[in-house]
C-alpha cells in the first residue's frame, strides 16, 4: 500500500532535506587526512577526477587532481562540496518501513527483517498476479557493474520485462539517433581533439551551468580560432560571448537544421565525395529539405534570416568542426529527429572521424553512457546488445547460464510503466537511483500511480521524494563507499574508487540486490563477493557486442586514464586474443576496421556507410495557443543537480541558488504587470505554480524558464506534458504552452518550508 | 617559502560563467575553512549574466595597508598583500573602505579583517591557488607570462588600473583584449558607467549592424524580433 503514511511535512522534518555544511573536523584546520582517495565526482556526466581527504571513514574535504587528464583539477561548485553528501543528518542508517502510527511515517526495521519482508512481498505479487506483475526502475548515476546486475536481477531472477531507468529522460534521444545514423552510440571524439578546430556549434546545451567542464575546451578552442555558435532560447552563460547566437523558439529545432543543410545544399557547402563514399540516404535528406527555405525557416524557428545564412555559411565552408547537443534538442517529443538534424549537418560537411572534427552528445549523468550500454534499459541486453534479437539473447543466456526462452522479451519505457502501474498491471515496484515524483513530467500522475502500487520498495542513501510512498526502504551505498567502473562523456571508462565504508547497517547497492534474490530463493547468478567480480561477468557479457569492454581491466583503466571503448579482448580482425588494446579514442577513423563492418568502412553497418534520416519538424505537442500563450521550458541551474535528492542536503549549494524561480524578460513582465521578485503563476494544462519572478533580458520575451531540481509544490515538472518522442520515448520537458499572471498571494508552503525543502 | 616570481594570476572576465567554485573552493583552503576569501558579482543579472570574479589584486602599494592605523597588512617579498595578522589587527575596517577593489572584509564572530592572500599556504610550495585550480572556465588562471601568452593569443595581460587619479599597479593582471599596443591602464572610474550589453559579441551578421561588428556596446537585441 505505497501512499504517503503521514502529512509530508511531518516527514520532511524528519527525514529531510535538511542542511549539511562545515562543521567539527570539516571545519579544522589543523585535522590531516588520513588518505586523500583518487576518484571521481557523483555527479554528471563529466565525471571530473577528483582526491577526497578521509579520516575516521569520513570524508572530510577535497583536493583537486590535476593529474587526471580530462579536468585537470577544475570542479564545478557541485564537484567542491559533494563531499559534504556524506555522514549527513538525513542519512538511511538502517531500514525502515511505512508506519502510520509513527509521527514521522516511518520505523526503523532491522536489515533481513526488510529484506525477507521485500522478497515475500515479491513472492506474493508473482505467484497471485504473474512474473510481470513487479516492475523495476534503475538510474544512470548508478556504476556500469550495478546497472549491469540490474537488468540481470530483473530477467533472470525476477523474470519481468518490465525495468528501465532514469537515462530514458536523458540520453535515449541521442542514443536513438546515434543507432540510427552510425550504428554505435558514443560520443566520436576525446574533448581534447576540440581545440584546433574551426567551428564549434553547440544545440541546446547550457554548457557552462550543465557541463562546466567542458567549458575550458569551447573557450581553448575560441583561443586558437574557431567560431561558437550557440542555439538556445536562452542566452546562457557559454552563449553571452558567442560569435553567432540563434535564438530558438523552444521545440523549433530541426526545421532550423532542415533549413541550414538546405543553404548548405544550394551554395554547394557539402562534401559530395564523402557522402558519396561513406553514406546512404542523402537524397532523400535533401528532397525533404528543399522545403526549408530562408524565409520559411525564419518564420518556423524565430531565427532571424540573417543569422540562419550565417550559420549554414559557418557551418558549410568550415575545414574542422565540432558539433555538440544535449538535452536542449533531445527533451522533445520530436527528440530523436532532432538529434538527427544535427547528424544530417555532419555527415552533409564530411568532417567526421579526424582529429579535429566531432560529433557528440554531452551526457547528463554520471554514467549517462556506461549505464545505457549495459541492460538495465527496456530493450538491451549487456554490450549494447539488442533483446529482441535471437543471437544476442542466446550469447547473453550462455553468460548467464539460464535458457534462452526463460529470458523476457522487450519491456516499456519508464513513463509507460507508471501508465501499468495505473491500469493494474504492474503491483509491486523496486526502484533504485531514480527519484520520478520529481523527475518525470505530469507528476502529480506519477503521485497518483504510486498510490495504486501495492508494494513499492526503494533503495536509496536518503528518502527522497519519491521514497515516502514506499513500503520499505532500503539503505543503498553513496558513490565514494562503493567502487566500480562509470564511462563519461567521452566514451572514456572510468574507476570509482571506494573512500569509505557503508554507516550503520546501509549496505552496498550491488550487496542489497544479491540479499533480496537469495530471500527469493533464486541466488543464481547473483553470488558476486565483489564489484570487480561483477566486472569480470560484464567483460565476458559485452564481448562481442558493440560495446565491448572485454578487454578493460581496473588496472589498465588506472594505468590510462581510462580506456575508450570498444576495448577488445580479440581482434577484431583475426580473433587472436590480445590483452594490449588501447580502447578506441576515435571513432569513424577512415580505414579504421570494427567488427560489424568487417572492413567494408568505418561505420557500424554491414556496408561500413553511415545513414542519412529524413528529420522531419513537427509541431510540438501542447503548444502554444491563444488560452496558452507563452513556452514554458526547463533545465538546470549550475549548483544543483537533477531531482536534488544530494544537491538539496548540501548547505552551500543550496545558499548559491535557494529556490526555484520563474525566468522572465522584462517585455513580458511588464506586459503582464509582473516586478523582479513578484510571486508569479504559471499555468498550462495540467496545473498551475507560484514561484517568484526573476525578470532578465536574458530569455526569449514569448519564453519562461524554470528549473527542476525542486519537489512538491516548487517542482517545475507539476507543469510539463508527457508527451514523449515515439522512437526514445523521451518526454518533452523542453517546451509546452503556459499562461503566466502575478500570484494573487504567495503560495501556502512560503513561510513553513525551508528552500530546500 | 616565498611564491616564485614568475608564477602570476590572470583574470579573465571574459570567460566567466558566474559557477561560484571559485567561492565554493576558497572556503575549503586549509587555513581559513569555512570562509571564503573571494566573491563573485553578477555585473548587472537583470540584462547580462557576466559575472566577475573578485580575488585580492595584491597591489604593489596596497591602499589597505597604507590606510591601516594598526600596521596589521604587510606586503611580502615576493608581492602578496597578506591578510590581516591576528595580534595587530582592530577590525576597525579602514581597509575594507578604502580597497579600491572592494576586497578586504571584516569577519565578525573571530573581531579581524580577512582576505585572499593568494593561498599562500599553496603558492609559496608551488601549488595553484585553490579558486585558479578549480576554475572550469579558466577564467581565473595562475601560470607563467610565457603560457599566457601562447594560450590567450587574443588577450593581453595588464595590471595597471586608473580611479581617479589613482593609478594602481598591482600583481595580478587582468586580460583585455589583444591589439596593437596594450593599454596603459584599465581606466576602472570611467568604465563604471557602461552597462552590460545582452552578448558581449555583436551579431555581425545583420546587415545594419555590420559597421559596427566589433563594438560591444553596440550588440543589438537579439530577441528584438519577438512578439509579446
Amino acid at each position: 500500500m505505497a501512499t504517503i503514511p503521514v502529512d509530508d511535512q511531518d516527514i520532511i522534518r524528519k527525514f529531510g532535506p535538511h542542511l549539511s555544511t562545515m562543521t567539527g573536523v570539516r571545519l579544522s584546520t589543523s585535522v590531516e587526512p588520513e588518505k586523500l582517495v583518487k576518484t571521481h565526482c557523483c555527479f554528471c556526466g563529466q565525471q571530473c577526477g577528483v582526491q577526497l581527504k578521509v579520516r575516521d571513514n569520513v570524508v572530510i574535504g577535497f583536493e583537486p587532481w590535476e593529474e587526471f587528464p580530462f579536468n585537470r583539477g577544475m570542479l564545478c561548485p557541485k564537484g567542491v562540496k559533494r563531499y559534504l553528501q556524506g555522514s549527513h543528518p538525513d542519512r538511511l542508517v538502517t531500514a525502515v518501513r511505512r508506519d502510520p502510527s509513527n509521527p514521522a511515517g516511518f520505523s526503523p526495521m532491522p536489515y533481513q527483517e526488510a529484506i525477507d519482508k521485500v522478497a515475500a512481498e515479491i513472492s506474493r505479487i508473482q505467484q497471485k498476479y504473474g512474473a510481470s506483475a513487479v516492475g523495476m526502475l534503475g538510474g544512470a548515476s548508478l556504476t556500469t557493474e550495478k546497472t549491469y546486475l540490474l537488468g540481470k536481477f530483473a530477467r533472470v531472477c525476477l523474470k519481468t520485462p518490465y525495468i528501465d531507468y532514469n537515462g530514458r529522460l536523458c540520453m535515449v534521444s541521442a542514443g536513438a539517433a546515434n543507432k540510427k545514423a552510425f550504428g554505435i552510440d558514443r560520443t566520436t571524439n576525446p574533448w581534447s581533439d576540440m581545440v584546433g578546430t574551426e567551428v564549434i556549434w553547440v544545440a541546446g546545451s547550457n554548457v557552462a551551468e550543465c557541463s562546466p567542464i567542458t567549458t575550458n575546451y569551447i573557450w581553448q578552442a575560441r583561443e586558437m580560432g574557431a567560431k561558437v555558435i550557440v542555439q538556445d532560447p536562452r542566452i546562457t552563460p557559454i552563449a553571452r560571448t558567442c560569435d553567432l547566437f540563434l535564438p530558438v523558439k523552444p521545440g523549433r529545432d530541426a526545421a532550423l537544421f532542415a533549413g541550414v543543410l538546405n543553404l548548405m545544399i544550394e551554395n554547394g557547402w557539402i562534401d559530395r565525395d564523402f557522402i558519396a563514399a561513406h553514406t546512404v540516404g542523402f537524397e532523400q535528406v535533401a528532397e525533404y529539405c528543399r522545403q526549408w527555405t530562408p524565409a520559411k525557416t525564419a518564420e518556423v524557428t524565430g531565427v532571424p534570416e540573417p543569422s540562419i545564412r550565417q550559420a549554414a555559411e559557418w557551418w558549410g565552408k568550415a575545414r574542422t568542426s565540432f558539433l555538440f547537443h544535449a538535452r536542449g534538442i533531445e527533451h522533445h517529443s520530436n527528440g530523436v529527429q532532432n538529434a538527427l538534424g544535427t547528424i544530417n549537418l555532419v555527415l552533409a560537411s564530411g568532417r567526421i572521424g579526424k582529429p579535429k572534427s566531432g560529433y557528440g552528445t554531452i551526457v547528463g549523468q554520471a554514467n549517462g553512457q556506461g549505464g545505457r550500454e549495459h541492460g538495465q534499459k527496456c530493450d538491451q541486453l549487456p554490450g549494447w546488445r539488442d533483446i529482441a534479437n535471437p543471437e544476442h539473447r542466446k550469447y547473453i543466456a550462455s553468460v548467464w547460464g539460464v535458457e534462452e526462452k526463460d529470458i523476457p522479451g522487450p519491456g516499456v519505457d519508464a513513463y509507460e510503466m507508471f501508465r501499468k502501474i495505473d491500469a493494474g498491471e504492474i503491483k509491486g515496484l523496486i526502484s533504485i537511483c531514480f527519484n520520478p515524483k520529481v523527475s518525470l513530467p505530469d507528476n502529480n500522475f506519477i503521485t497518483g500511480c504510486l498510490d495504486k502500487l501495492e508494494f513499492y520498495v526503494a533503495i536509496d542513501f536518503f528518502l527522497n521524494d519519491t521514497a515516502v510512498h514506499a513500503d520499505v526502504v532500503l539503505p543503498g551505498s553513496l558513490q565514494e563507499e562503493d567502487e566500480g567502473t562509470v564511462t563519461q562523456v567521452e566514451g572514456r571508462v572510468i574507476k570509482i574508487n571506494k573512500a569509505v565504508d557503508c554507516p550503520g547497517e546501509a549496505r552496498q547497492d550491488w550487496v542489497i540486490i544479491q540479499d533480496i534474490a537469495k530471500a527469493l530463493g533464486r541466488p543464481h547468478g547473483f553470488t558476486f563477493n565483489s564489484p570487480g567480480e561483477i566486472f569480470q561477468e560484464l567483460r565476458r557479457a559485452s564481448k562481442g557486442g558493440v560495446a565491448d569492454y572485454s578487454g578493460i581491466t581496473y588496472e589498465k583503466i588506472e594505468r590510462h586514464f581510462g580506456v575508450f571503448w570498444p576495448c577488445y579482448s580479440e581482434d577484431p580482425r583475426t580473433g587472436k586474443p590480445i590483452d594490449d588494446h588501447p580502447g578506441t579514442p576515435r571513432l569513424f577513423e577512415r580505414g579504421s576496421y570494427n567488427p560489424v563492418a568487417k572492413g567494408a568502412g568505418p561505420f557500424y553497418f554491414a556496408d561500413g556507410k553511415a545513414r542519412f534520416n529524413v528529420a522531419e519538424y513537427r509541431v510540438p505537442v501542447d503548444d502554444i495557443s491563444d488560452e496558452y500563450p507563452y513556452f514554458l521550458t526547463t533545465g538546470r541551474v549550475v549548483s544543483q543537480f537533477l531531482s536534488g535528492t544530494q544537491t538539496r542536503r548540501i548547505g552551500p549549494l543550496v545558499d548559491q541558488y535557494p529556490e526555484p524561480r520563474i525566468e522572465i524578460h522584462p517585455r513580458l513582465a511588464q506586459k503582464l504587470g509582473i516586478r523582479d521578485g513578484d510571486w508569479t503563476t504559471a499555468e498550462t494544462r495540467r496545473a498551475a505554480m507560484t514561484l517568484k519572478a526573476m525578470v532578465v533580458t536574458t530569455i526569449r520575451p514569448d519564453t519562461i524558464f524554470i528549473p527542476y531540481h525542486w519537489a512538491g509544490k516548487k517542482s517545475a515538472n507539476q507543469l510539463t506534458v508527457a508527451a514523449q518522442d515515439p522512437i526514445s520515448k523521451i518526454p518533452q520537458y523542453k517546451v509546452c504552452g503556459c499562461r503566466v499572471r502575478k500570484a494573487d498571494a504567495p503560495p501556502d508552503y512560503a513561510g513553513k518550508l525551508e528552500p530546500q525543502q | 617559502m616565498s611564491v616564485p616570481g614568475e608564477l602570476e594570476f590572470f583574470i579573465d572576465p571574459n570567460r566567466c560563467i558566474g559557477c561560484q567554485s571559485c567561492v565554493q573552493a576558497c572556503s575549503e583552503c586549509d587555513t581559513h575553512r569555512g570562509h571564503s576569501m573571494i566573491h563573485l558579482e553578477f555585473v548587472e543579472r537583470s540584462l547580462s549574466t557576466q559575472t566577475v570574479p573578485v580575488v585580492c589584486m595584491h597591489c604593489e602599494q596596497p591602499t589597505c595597508a597604507e590606510v591601516c592605523p594598526a600596521d596589521a597588512i604587510k606586503r611580502t617579498g615576493d608581492g602578496v598583500v597578506q591578510s590581516a595578522r591576528k595580534p595587530r589587527c582592530i577590525a576597525c575596517g579602514n581597509c575594507v573602505l578604502a580597497c579600491p577593489f572592494g576586497v578586504p572584509e571584516l569577519f565578525a564572530g573571530p573581531e579581524i579583517m580577512m582576505k585572499c592572500d593568494m593561498c599562500y599556504d599553496r603558492t609559496s610550495v608551488g601549488k595553484k591557488p585553490m579558486c585558479a585550480t578549480v576554475c572550469p572556465s579558466q577564467a581565473l588562471f595562475f601560470g607563467t607570462r610565457e603560457q599566457i601568452r601562447q594560450m590567450r593569443p587574443m588577450s593581453t595581460p595588464t595590471n595597471r588600473f586608473q580611479f581617479g587619479n589613482q593609478t594602481i599597479t598591482t600583481r595580478v593582471s587582468v586580460m583585455t583584449p589583444r591589439g596593437p599596443q596594450t593599454p596603459r591602464y584599465v581606466d576602472v572610474t570611467a568604465a563604471m558607467g557602461e552597462r552590460p550589453a545582452p552578448r558581449a559579441v555583436s551579431l555581425g551578421v545583420l546587415p545594419d549592424t555590420a559597421t559596427s561588428a566589433h563594438n560591444a556596446s553596440a550588440s543589438p537585441d537579439p530577441f528584438a524580433e519577438v512578439q509579446v
